[in-house]
Order: C-alpha cells, then sequence, then structure tokens
C-alpha cells in the first residue's frame, strides 16, 4: 500500500507547509477581530466591563439623543446626527480621500517617468531611490516634516529669507493641512509601485499602433495608457486610501488641536478614558465605512471600464 | 501595367548612436505593389519599415511618400498603417472598437463608422465578431483584426512587420495566400518585412534583400531566385551548393556539325561570287561563357548568369539542389553525367534529398529528388551518376 502513504504525506506535507501562516492569521487577524467585534457589543461599566450585549456603543457613535425603546425605528434613526464621533470620522474620511488624490495624482507622473523614459537598466536603481525613505521609521519621517512646515523651519525660513513673505505661515503646521502632505509624502511609495508595475506592462507597440491610427500622443495617453494602467491606479488608491484613515500617529503629532482624526479617539477611548467597548464600536465603524467606499470606488471603476468596451 | 512611384527613399541613413543601422538605402516602390523586406535578423529590415511608418526619422537622406517629403511628418499624420509583428491589439477594447479605433476624427456618423466596421470584419473573414472581447481572439483571428484595423483607414500604404511569424505552419501558409488575395482586392501597396524567403517569394511582386543595412539585391521573386548577384543573397534564398571554380571568357562555341559550312562574311567578301550550295540548315552556336568547375568539368554558363567584369578570375559557382538529379538504374540521359557516391539521405515524403560525395569537390553536393512512382529511394554508400546541367550555374564573384 504505498501509493495511499504517499498521498497522506503529501497532504501532511501540504497541512505542514500551510499551518504555520495559518496559525499566524488566526492568532494575529482573525481573533483580534473577532475580539473587536465582540468588545463592540459589550459595555464598559466603570472598571469591569459588562458582558450583557446590548447596541448602547453604536448609539453613542450615531445618536445626538438616547435612544428611546418605546418609539417606533423612524423616531429613533431621526436622531442620528451630529456627535463627535461622526464629525471625527467625516473628517478622517475626507483626510483619506484628500491624501489619495494627492498621493496618486502625484505618483502617476513619477511612475509614468521610471516607466517610460529611464533606461531600463537604470529603472531599478530609480526603484532603489524611491525607497529610501524607508529606511528611517516612520516616527522619524514625521517628526522631519515637523522641522521643514515648523513656525521656525526650513519653509518658512526660506521664504522669509527670500523675502517673500515677512511673518512665518501658519496654516502649514498643526492643522489639517500639515496631516495631508505628511501622510500624502509618506504613501507616495506605495502608490508609485503599483501604478509602475501596471505601466511596465503595457505593450509598447500598443502606443505605436495608436499613433500609426492617426492619434497624438496625449489623445494616446487618454485612451491607451490610461485604460491600461487603471488597475494599477486602483491598486494604488486602495493601498493609500485604507491605510491613512487608521494612521494616529501623524494626526498625533501634526493635526494640532483641530487636526486630530476618528483614529485617535478610537486610541483615546482605548487608553486614555479606558472605554475599549467604545473604542471598539468606533474602529468598527471606520472599517465598514473603510469597506464601503472601497466598494463602491471599485464598483465604479468596473463600470467606467465596462463602459469602454 | 505602368508603374507609379509611390514611396521613394533616397541615400537614406540610420544612425543609432555609433551602430549604423541603415547604409544609403535608394530605394522606389510602386504603387499598388506587394514589395517585401527580406533578410536576417538584425539587417534593418524593420527599421526601414518604421522608418517609413514614421516611428523613426531619418538620420541623413529624403523619404518621400506620394511626392511629399516625410521629415517631420509624425507616424498619425503619415497616409501608411501598419501590422505589427505583435499586432497590438488593444486589449481593454472589443474588437469592433480595435477596428474603429483610428474612425474617431473621421466625419462618418456613429451608423456609418458601425458599417464600416462591419465591412472591414468581413473583409478580413471575421464578420460578426465585433462584440467580442479582443483578448479573446486566436493569433489567426488577432492577425486579421490588425489587417481589418489599418485597411479600414484606406491607406496608401500598409505596412506588415512579421505579420505570419507568429502563427503555425498551416495557419501561415493560409493567411499568405488570404493577404495576396487582399492586395489584389483592395490595390493598396503591401510593404511586408519577412526574413522567411519562402514567404517573401511566395508572395511579392518585388523583393529587396538586405543585409548589414544595405540593400543586397533588389527584384522579383524569379530573379532572385534564378540569378542571385552575390553568394549571401543566393545562400539567403533557398538552399544551394556553393563550388570553387574559375571563369574562363566569352566563347562561342559550335555545337553541332552540319552538312555544308556556310562561307563567313570574309570568305563571302573574297569570293563575292562563290554558288550558294543549296538550302542548308544553319549552324547553332553556343553563346557562353567558359567556366572550369573542378569536380564537374568545363563548362559554357548563359552570359546573364556571370557577372559582367568576372572574366579570368577565380569564382563561385551555385547550384540548386532541384536543377541536379540522379541517374537511376534503368534511365538513360544525353546530358552530362559525374560519378558520386551518396552521403546522406533525407526523405521529406514528397521530396528525397542527397547529400552525394563527388571526387574532385570537397564538400558533399545537396540535390533534391522528385519521389516519383517507381522510383527508389537509394541508400547511403550507393555508386551512381549525377546529372547536371550547364545552364543552371550561377556564377558569383568570391566574397
Amino acid at each position: 500500500m504505498k501509493r495511499p502513504r504517499l498521498a497522506m504525506s503529501e497532504r501532511r506535507r501540504a497541512a505542514l507547509l500551510l499551518s504555520p501562516p495559518f496559525l499566524y492569521a488566526v492568532l494575529l487577524l482573525a481573533l483580534p477581530l473577532f475580539a473587536i467585534v465582540l468588545f463592540s457589543f459589550w459595555t464598559q461599566d466603570f472598571m469591569t466591563i459588562d458582558r450583557t450585549a446590548t447596541l448602547d456603543n453604536y448609539r453613542e457613535v450615531f445618536a445626538t439623543e438616547k435612544w428611546v425603546p418605546g418609539a417606533g425605528l423612524w423616531e429613533n434613526l431621526q436622531t442620528i446626527g451630529n456627535t463627535i464621533y461622526l464629525t471625527l470620522l467625516g473628517r478622517s474620511l475626507y483626510v483619506s480621500l484628500f491624501v489619495t488624490a494627492v498621493t496618486v495624482i502625484l505618483a502617476f507622473p513619477v511612475a509614468y517617468f521610471i516607466s517610460f523614459h529611464v533606461s531600463p537598466s537604470r529603472k531599478s536603481l530609480w526603484l532603489f531611490l524611491i525607497t529610501i525613505p524607508f529606511w528611517t521609521s516612520y516616527l522619524i519621517r514625521v517628526f522631519l516634516w515637523k522641522v521643514i512646515l515648523g513656525y521656525n523651519g526650513v519653509v518658512n525660513a526660506s521664504l522669509i529669507n527670500i523675502g517673500l513673505i515677512d511673518e512665518p505661515l501658519t496654516f502649514i503646521l498643526y492643522n489639517i493641512n500639515a496631516v495631508i502632505i505628511t501622510l500624502a509624502h509618506a504613501f507616495a511609495p506605495f502608490a508609485i509601485l503599483p501604478i509602475f508595475v501596471a505601466l511596465e506592462k503595457i505593450d509598447r507597440s500598443l502606443l505605436e499602433a495608436s499613433q500609426d491610427l492617426g492619434e497624438t500622443r496625449l489623445r494616446t495617453f487618454f485612451r491607451v495608457t490610461l485604460p491600461l494602467a487603471m488597475p494599477g491606479v486602483v491598486a494604488a488608491v486602495l493601498i493609500v486610501f485604507i491605510p491613512t484613515i487608521g494612521d494616529y500617529v501623524t494626526p498625533a503629532l501634526m493635526g494640532g488641536a483641530g487636526g486630530q482624526l476618528i483614529a485617535n479617539m478610537i486610541q483615546t477611548q482605548f487608553l486614555a478614558l479606558n472605554n475599549a467597548p467604545l473604542g471598539a464600536a468606533l474602529a468598527l465603524t471606520a472599517m465598514v465605512s473603510v469597506t464601503i467606499i472601497a466598494l463602491v470606488f471599485i464598483w465604479l471603476n468596473r463600470k467606467w471600464l465596462r463602459a469602454r468596451t | 501595367m505602368t508603374a507609379k512611384p509611390l514611396i521613394t527613399l533616397k541615400g537614406v541613413n540610420k544612425y543609432y548612436g555609433d551602430y549604423h543601422a541603415l547604409r544609403d538605402i535608394d530605394l522606389t516602390i510602386n504603387e499598388g505593389e506587394f514589395f517585401s523586406l527580406l533578410g536576417p535578423s538584425g539587417c534593418g529590415k524593420t527599421t526601414l519599415l518604421r522608418t517609413i511608418a514614421g516611428f523613426e526619422e531619418v538620420s541623413s537622406g529624403v523619404l518621400m511618400i506620394s511626392d511629399t517629403d516625410m521629415s517631420g511628418v509624425p507616424a498619425n499624420q503619415r497616409p501608411t498603417n501598419m501590422v505589427f509583428q505583435s499586432y497590438a491589439i488593444f486589449p481593454h477594447l472589443s474588437v469592433a472598437e480595435n477596428v474603429g479605433f483610428g474612425l474617431r476624427k473621421s466625419a462618418m456618423s456613429k451608423a456609418e463608422k458601425a458599417t464600416a466596421v462591419e465591412d472591414a470584419l468581413q473583409m478580413v473573414g471575421l464578420a460578426g465578431y465585433g462584440a467580442r472581447a479582443a483578448h479573446a481572439l486566436s493569433g489567426g483571428q488577432r492577425q486579421r483584426v490588425a489587417l481589418a484595423r489599418a485597411l479600414i483607414l484606406k491607406p496608401k500604404v500598409l505596412l506588415l512587420d512579421e505579420p505570419l511569424s507568429a502563427l503555425d505552419r498551416k495557419m501561415r501558409e493560409q493567411m499568405q495566400v488570404e493577404l495576396i488575395k487582399l492586395q489584389r482586392d483592395v490595390g493598396i501597396t503591401f510593404i511586408l518585412v519577412t526574413h522567411d524567403q519562402e514567404e517573401a517569394l511566395v508572395m511579392s511582386d518585388r523583393i529587396a534583400v538586405m543585409f548589414e543595412g544595405e540593400i543586397g539585391q533588389l527584384g522579383d521573386p524569379e530573379d532572385l531566385y534564378r540569378r542571385p548577384n552575390s553568394k549571401r543573397v543566393a545562400d539567403f534564398i533557398g538552399l544551394m551548393n556553393f563550388l570553387p571554380a574559375r571563369v574562363a571568357d566569352d566563347v562561342s562555341e559550335e555545337v553541332a556539325a552540319k552538312p555544308a559550312k556556310p562561307l563567313g562574311l570574309i570568305d563571302r567578301l573574297k569570293q563575292p561570287f562563290a554558288p550558294v550550295s543549296g538550302p542548308k540548315a544553319l549552324p547553332e552556336y553556343k553563346l557562353g561563357v567558359e567556366v572550369q568547375v573542378p569536380g564537374l568539368g568545363r563548362a559554357i554558363v548563359p552570359t546573364s548568369q556571370v557577372p559582367k567584369g568576372l572574366r579570368q578570375a577565380e569564382c563561385i559557382v551555385g547550384i540548386r539542389p532541384e536543377t541536379l538529379s540522379l541517374l537511376f538504374a534503368g534511365e538513360k540521359t544525353d546530358k552530362q553525367t559525374v560519378d558520386a557516391t551518396i552521403d546522406e539521405v533525407v526523405y521529406y515524403g514528397d521530396m528525397t534529398y542527397y547529400d552525394v560525395r563527388i571526387e574532385g569537390i570537397a564538400e558533399p553536393i545537396r540535390l533534391a529528388m522528385k519521389n516519383l512512382i517507381g522510383r527508389p529511394v537509394l541508400e547511403v554508400g550507393v555508386t551512381t551518376k549525377v546529372i547536371w546541367d550547364e545552364r543552371s550555374l550561377v556564377v558569383l564573384a568570391p566574397e
């Protein structure tokens, strides 16, 4: 009975090979996520956690007034509104979308340049240069931006010395602008790389074919290059958009009073206010919002691509 | 047919840095012609095609299409369209959108465009394929889409860059015939780049054979095959045996002895009143150039098959395998023969190729025999006779 044993051993080998990453994923991804979901339905009762399942946390996130059990669903839905959490979530989404747009729009020309105008032997060098910022920690890069954008920072000092301004600019640090600038820089390589890969995959004879068929270079870009680079752009958008929502280091350090985002609130709930259940509910709300926006984006993109074909 | 020049190249050179890709190309391609650029890879044929298409600028020289200088005219404004080697079908568009890609700026209405696209698809045998996704097509279908996409714009010249090299043999042969028919139907000048000599011979009206950025020979297929002007052309097109030989001089020899020798002009002047001795057959003379081929013997080669300046000199003699034949048992011939031993037999079904050794010739000679009924396939080591014909010898200058 050799064959069954062989099959068995292959199966066992597959199980052996798969189990470490599987365990890793279960332990470090699925379990914490499950814990967060669980927590969001519990409540903090001063020092202990009340484990009766309730929607109180979500009510607090969404509703301005207490949920009235006796009233109808519609009356209660009307209380949804302008909570501090929703304001922060809205600001977070705005910052993330803005950062994503800025990053991808700035990353595209860089990726295009490397793919189309850098000689093949130099491309890896360019990609290497683009990843150089990763050699220092994220935190240090954020601090560097503080030095650059600060009241007596590089930007202000230079502009004053040139004589363009008399007083330091204040709108570039400790507000949302600073957060956007810092995040856009931090995520630039993540946007450049997928777009670069998509551009590299484009058969150059397609561009020649388009010109041969009477189109200018600009028209060729919009009719051939851009549609074919779209998968890379979509990847870049998702890669930038999803993690920026969760980033709390940059808003904490660069955002000042008005630049705090939902991630900071989640952190505060978990650590400073010792309200893990509310923090969990906020985290889940943010996660679901990001998922919905990402899905809508993918759906729109598919629809746009299909409309072209 | 009057040949009207459509594309004229005068002294065209192309450099890539130090690399001289095109060397002093002078070429005229006529209207309605099926013209092929043939050559080994790296000979500059694709560069020449891309220069005509406008993807490469000439470094020096003039390129004219319909009497218009093309310098500074970008590819999108030239009256040329191209079928790319990779076909360059837009993967994000449907078949119909691919074919209609170049119609964006045309004045046609939407419905007219749709009709034009359908007509173009019909022309290449893809009627009804319009809605299909381009990436789902087979190689042969992509090729047809690429053709339709180029022809729908009614260019003056259709440029084909090795269009058949990606197809399997059967498909390739079918497409060759279809391309010839298509070219006759539309009447547009086709310029084909290929490294496949058979393809060029089958399809073209005229062929330019290119080597290292130069045109080695320009002519119609028969010219190139029967009267190659150099060893490299002869070697590139078809199979040819090359033998070292020596060219002597022009000769005119009487072939058959005639009953009565007529008086020569001088004699007649000497004897103006000599009687005319009845009706006589005129003597036949063999005009040609005497060539001594070691191993074969002396031959009188037609003057047209010997380069003009080549007399009293060493040369190379080329013989096509199909112009030689074996003398099979029981057959007779009045042609010249030479003893030979069979060295190698390659059986092809319809043909058998024999490599034979002939005394006095260092390399084995290859010859091709049709496998006619009753004709055996000889075995290695058999001694036999090889029939050769001096008219088939091509005399070439040594390299």
